[in-house]
């Protein structure tokens, strides 16, 4: 059997459902008496919301169409673009998680540097005309191309494998340091995945070097294959600035470099950066058969681990289940919101004006008591859009209308038109409720009423409403303006009106939403604070601190515990622990040593510089019964395995879905932990699992 | 403000013509993306045409809707990266819609109010069939306005052939015949293909493509096979698909300036604008509308027909060009006309034709030096001519 059937008897029948890019072939007359090209159009058949990806299928077609490219002797080049506004954004994950041992996750790495090394190793020049989006696979079809053309209005070019859990191995670690430098090629496949899942523009790609020439979109395919005509009649030399080999110290310094920072970041918690990193450093010195065979064996051993089947969970929540909220009423019952109020004009709220007006582009007053405040809330308001402005991200009328768009009032009379207002006041119930009486009394029947509570029932808080079934919980994460996070709360007598209206605003304001129960602290502030409390009652029993602040190292968590402390600020942490340790005073203690932390005034165990202010640390000294490491982790995953499961048996959220979506986008919990529960399934720590096996593990 | 200047045309481009249908060649491609690709083609060409030295994107089209619509003009030079201080508008004269956007431009030219123009035109006659939309006033029939035949193009070219019996079908088929010959040859000599922008094309099933050359020719087209053609408009009728153009889309466009402005830039002109005219007739027999309107032209410029040396006349119908050339004494395979052959061979995607007149006489022009004067000349429907006579720059 050829190398082919085998892949296909392997794959074929685990890709039943794959959504086949096709690669249509048409002869192209070149410009210029350049001869015949074939022309390769990826397509999938469906529009540009449905991208070019590939699984066996798609890499089957493309095999069969480079086939009969290869019998030809008439053609004088090889072309491959992609759809409408779409190149090809990589392989198909769905089958990727189809996957299930190692012999067939060896197969498709095979199969894939199969198919599209033959781009490169044919007897004519070949040319990736990236037209649209090229991500990951995509990318590397260009990768594999003799020369690559591309349009200054591609929106994204990436390599996120590492983002994941896999690495760029169908010939992306091996040729892309080759083409731009190991510095560019490690930036595109390690360090941007892990900045968010950074992708840069075309312009940038062609600044880097990935692309040979750029055009623009409104006739980039003609022109492209202008240039390419020239290019094979050798009217224009293509000059690679930086395809050489950079020094081998240039080399081993950007690899040694980049190595440094991963582990910063994740303290080997997942695999997939440090492998990139060893395939890029072998990249320097490998054949191509080689170093094609690493990726293999890279793309296996990856494939059927647990990092990334959690990766692939992880992604699926934020681009799926993210954009469909569990439990969200019909969007048609939700109101139009043209007016939004803002009670309070402190930093909370001045920021969360500034979105309303940026994202619903609808009038935004800000009220209080205190004109000096007022003043103070609009100002960082006006402030912020200027510094929009000068970084050019939106032009002189639309910061006008942005500044025009959010004002202050002394009273609450300006809400009478208003469909929403929001409270950002302080977290006392007494006083929310107070100014929710006082914005009833002048606001529309309809107005939708939201609170920022963290931690209050936003059942209780409209209890003594005239009507209750307009309040609902709108908790938004710090920075406003960043966190993607939104915990939509139901309190017992919202209606289902008022929750799609937030639900819609939430949309609007471009967050991903989460319905809540009406539960003490929600999801994220109640886990992180399990979290916290764990590890701060290990070391008021008496582990040392810088013990207990790393026993969790080996999650790759965004930060440390007590590093998280002085993010929020231990009088804010100390107040949402007696929230819960009143709600829960069984599971959640209030560590004496935190309240002296906060009487001390200090912002936290850390100095400015990042090295522990003995003072701080002295306060939490006097225990008697250290742990260790090991101890302290194990404590901590139990409480939030515990916790997890009491939630979900309360009804919190819909399902553990939701509560890793909330670690992840509120928390920063990362993908190779598929925000929390899949890591406590896999490491045993949950018993019964939450999640079954194959739903983010290997099956 | 001056009240007259010299207007000179630069130089004009096309994308190839395709056949219109679900087969051709833009049959899923839109109508605006081919005026963009020759307005693009036109400011690359001219590399001293700084952009923002365009001070009018004039394009024509019959059916102003959809990817037709917009405002054309305007809409294609912002899709073409124009600057958005350059301003464009859309105009109609049927057949003739390109060149009146030439006309008009240079009207303004001439009265100072525009120093360079682009003006073209574009008809996706696949994807805007001809008369879609139009509701007729039922006036036209009611009171005898026009003959019913005088809305449907090929009936029209019926009545002609009743007007002048002489022009039989045998001599519109040889005239067919020998544009397809004249065509084929200009393609073997080079003459076409420098002034069509290669344009992409894509289909669902296909995938992307590039034409680079016209859809319509049918090189070897002989009088046998003509002779058994159907004639759709009229039982035992003379007018065949073979002896008119056809039903196609394409755009045209060119860069048309005040001769002064031409000289300050560095732009090589190669013809200036003599004099124009349109005209009406009978809308029933509107392929005769060239005669006037060329009788006309002559006499704003002071000019008789011995003083024209090479003459493109639209294609429309076979008979409507041998009925011109009858009334000016000039034979029917004189050399002087369409050299290249016409719109019976390349097609005429209605409104972008006008250009391709002037492109192919400019390139005649630029081959024979000695020639002073041409003239491009169409019929239109609802019954008019129009008639551009140019000299020679070359």
């Amino acid at each position: 059997m050829s190398d082919i059937e085998t892949w296909r008897s392997l794959l074929a029948e685990r890709a039943t459902d794959e959504v086949v890019t096709k690669a249509l072939v048409r002869d192209v007359q070149l410009p210029y008496g350049a001869g015949t090209m074939a022309l390769i159009t990826l397509d999938n058949g469906f529009d540009h919301t449905k991208p070019n990806t590939f699984g066996p299928h798609g890499l089957f077609a493309l095999n069969g169409a480079l086939a009969e490219i290869a019998e030809r002797t008439d053609l004088a080049a090889v072309g491959v673009t992609g759809k409408p506004f779409i190149f090809a954004v990589g392989a198909d994950l769905k089958g990727a998680a189809a996957l299930t041992t190692r012999e067939e996750a060896l197969a498709i790495g095979a199969l894939g540097h199969h198919v599209f090394r033959r781009l490169g190793e044919l007897p004519i020049p070949s040319f990736a005309f990236v037209n649209g989006a090229a991500m990951g696979g995509g990318l590397e079809v260009a990768l594999h191309c003799s020369y690559r053309t591309i349009s200054s209005g591609v929106p994204a070019v990436a390599l996120p494998e590492c983002s994941l859990g896999l690495v760029p191995g169908w010939g992306g670690t091996q040729l892309l340091p080759r083409l731009i430098g190991p510095a560019a090629a490690i930036r595109l496949i390690v360090e941007n995945p892990l900045a968010q899942n950074r992708m840069i523009k075309g312009r940038e790609a062609y600044e880097l070097g990935v692309a040979d020439a750029m055009f623009e979109p409104a006739d980039f395919l003609e022109e492209s294959l202008r240039w390419a005509a020239r290019v094979v009649n050798g009217e224009v030399p293509v000059e690679r600035p930086v395809e050489r080999p950079a020094r081998d110290e240039d080399w081993d310094k950007a690899v040694g470099d980049a190595r440094f920072l991963v582990d910063m970041k994740l303290r080997g918690a997942a695999p997939a950066p440090y492998r990139a990193l060893d395939l890029i450093a072998l990249a320097r010195t490998a054949s191509r058969d080689e170093g094609f065979a690493a990726e293999d064996e890279a793309l296996a051993d990856l494939l059927t681990g647990d990092e990334l089947r959690a990766g692939l969970y992880a992604f699926d929540l934020v681009q799926r289940r993210a954009k469909r909220p569990a439990g969200a009423p019909d969007a048609s019952l939700a109101r139009k919101v043209t007016k939004v109020g803002v009670v309070g004009a402190g930093l909370m709220a001045s920021q969360m004006a500034l979105l309303f007006a940026r994202r619903l582009e609808v009038p935004v007053v800000l009220t209080d008591l205190d004109q000096a405040r007022l003043d103070k809330g609009v100002g960082y308001v006006h402030a912020e859009v200027d510094k929009l402005l000068g970084k050019g991200r939106v032009s002189p009328d639309q910061a006008n209308r942005l500044k025009g768009l959010v004002t202050g009032s002394l009273t609450k009379d300006a809400f009478a038109d208003a469909d929403f207002v929001i409270e950002a006041v302080f977290e006392d119930l007494a006083v929310k409720k107070q100014v929710f009486a006082e914005v009833e009394a002048v606001v529309p029947a309809e107005c939708v009423l939201a609170t920022n509570t963290s931690s209050l029932s936003v059942t209780e808080m409209g209890a003594e409403l005239r009507h209750p079934g307009r309040l609902v919980g709108f908790h938004f994460f710090n920075p406003v303006a960043v966190m993607p996070l939104l915990e939509i709360v139901r309190g017992a007598a919202t209606d289902d009106a008022t929750l799609a209206t937030a639900f819609a605003v939430g949309k609007a304001l471009k967050k991903s939403s989460v319905l809540v129960k009406d539960a003490p602290a929600f999801v994220v502030n109640r886990l992180l604070t399990c979290f916290m409390g764990e590890v701060v009652a290990a070391v008021d029993e008496g582990t040392p601190l810088e013990v207990a602040e790393h026993a969790l190292d080996g999650l790759g968590l965004p930060m440390t515990p007590f590093a998280l402390l002085q993010l929020v600020g231990p009088a804010v942490g100390l107040h949402v622990a007696e929230t819960l340790h009143d709600a829960f005073p069984d599971r959640f203690g209030v560590s004496e040593n935190m309240a002296k932390l906060v009487a001390t005034g200090k912002p936290g165990v850390y100095r400015p510089d990042f090295t522990l202010d003995p003072e701080a640390v002295a306060v939490f000294s006097g225990g008697s019964a250290p742990s260790t490491a090991e101890q302290v982790r194990e404590r901590v995953l139990a409480a939030l395995a515990r916790e997890i499961r009491i939630m979900l048996d309360d009804g919190v959220v819909a399902a553990p879905q939701d509560i890793d979506l909330c670690m992840i986008l509120g928390a920063g919990w990362p993908f190779h932990l598929g925000g929390i529960t899949p890591y406590l399934d896999r490491t045993g720590v949950a018993s019964p699992r939450f999640l079954a096996p194959g739903v983010a593990s290997m099956p | 403000m001056p009240s007259s200047r010299d207007v000179v045309f630069v130089d004009g481009v096309r994308t190839p013509f395709g056949r219109s249908g679900p087969k051709g060649l833009y049959a899923e491609t839109r109508a605006d993306d081919l005026v963009v690709r020759v307005i693009r083609e036109l400011i690359r060409r001219n590399p001293q045409l700084p952009p923002e030295r365009v001070d009018e994107v004039a394009i024509a089209a019959t059916t102003q809707i959809g990817d037709q619509g917009l405002t054309i003009g305007r809409a294609a030079a912002v899709l073409a990266g124009l600057p958005k201080s350059v301003p464009g508008y859309a105009i109609d004269r049927m057949c003739a819609g390109a060149m009146t956007a030439v006309t008009t431009v240079a009207g303004g030219i001439a009265f100072g109010a525009y120093d360079v123009a682009i003006a073209g035109g574009v008809e996706h006659m696949g994807r805007h069939p001809m008369g879609e939309g139009v509701d007729p006033n039922p006036r036209f029939l009611s009171e005898k306005l026009v003959d019913p035949s005088a809305l449907v193009m090929g009936m029209t070219a019926e009545n002609l052939h009743d007007r002048h019996p002489e022009i039989t079908k045998r001599r519109a088929d040889a005239y067919a015949v020998l544009s397809q010959e004249r065509a084929a040859k200009a393609y073997a000599d080079g003459k076409i293909q420098p002034d069509l922008v290669p344009t992409a094309i894509r289909t669902a099933e296909k995938g992307w493509g590039l034409a680079v050359e016209d859809e319509a020719p049918r090189p070897g087209t002989t009088m046998e096979g003509l002779s058994g053609l159907k004639t759709p408009f009229r039982p035992h009728g003379n007018v065949t698909a073979g002896n008119s153009s056809g039903i196609n889309d394409g755009a045209t466009g060119c860069v048309v300036a005040a001769r002064e402005v031409a000289e300050e830039l560095g732009l090589g002109a190669k013809m200036r604008l003599v004099s124009y005219a349109f005209a009406g007739v009978d809308p029933e027999v509107m392929g005769v509308g060239p005669i006037p309107s060329t009788e006309r032209a002559l006499r704003l410029a002071g000019l008789g027909i011995s003083d024209i040396g090479l003459v493109e006349i639209n294609e429309a119908f076979a008979v409507q060009v041998l009925a011109f050339l009858d009334h000016f004494g000039i034979a029917d395979d004189d050399p002087r006309v369409n050299q290249y052959g016409g719109a019976i061979a390349y097609g005429h995607p209605l409104a972008s034709s006008g250009v391709r007149l002037m492109t192919q006489l400019a390139r005649q022009f630029g081959e024979r030096p000695d020639v002073r004067y041409g003239i491009t000349t169409m019929c239109v429907g609802m019954g008019m001519g129009g008639t551009v006579i140019w000299e020679n720059l070359a």
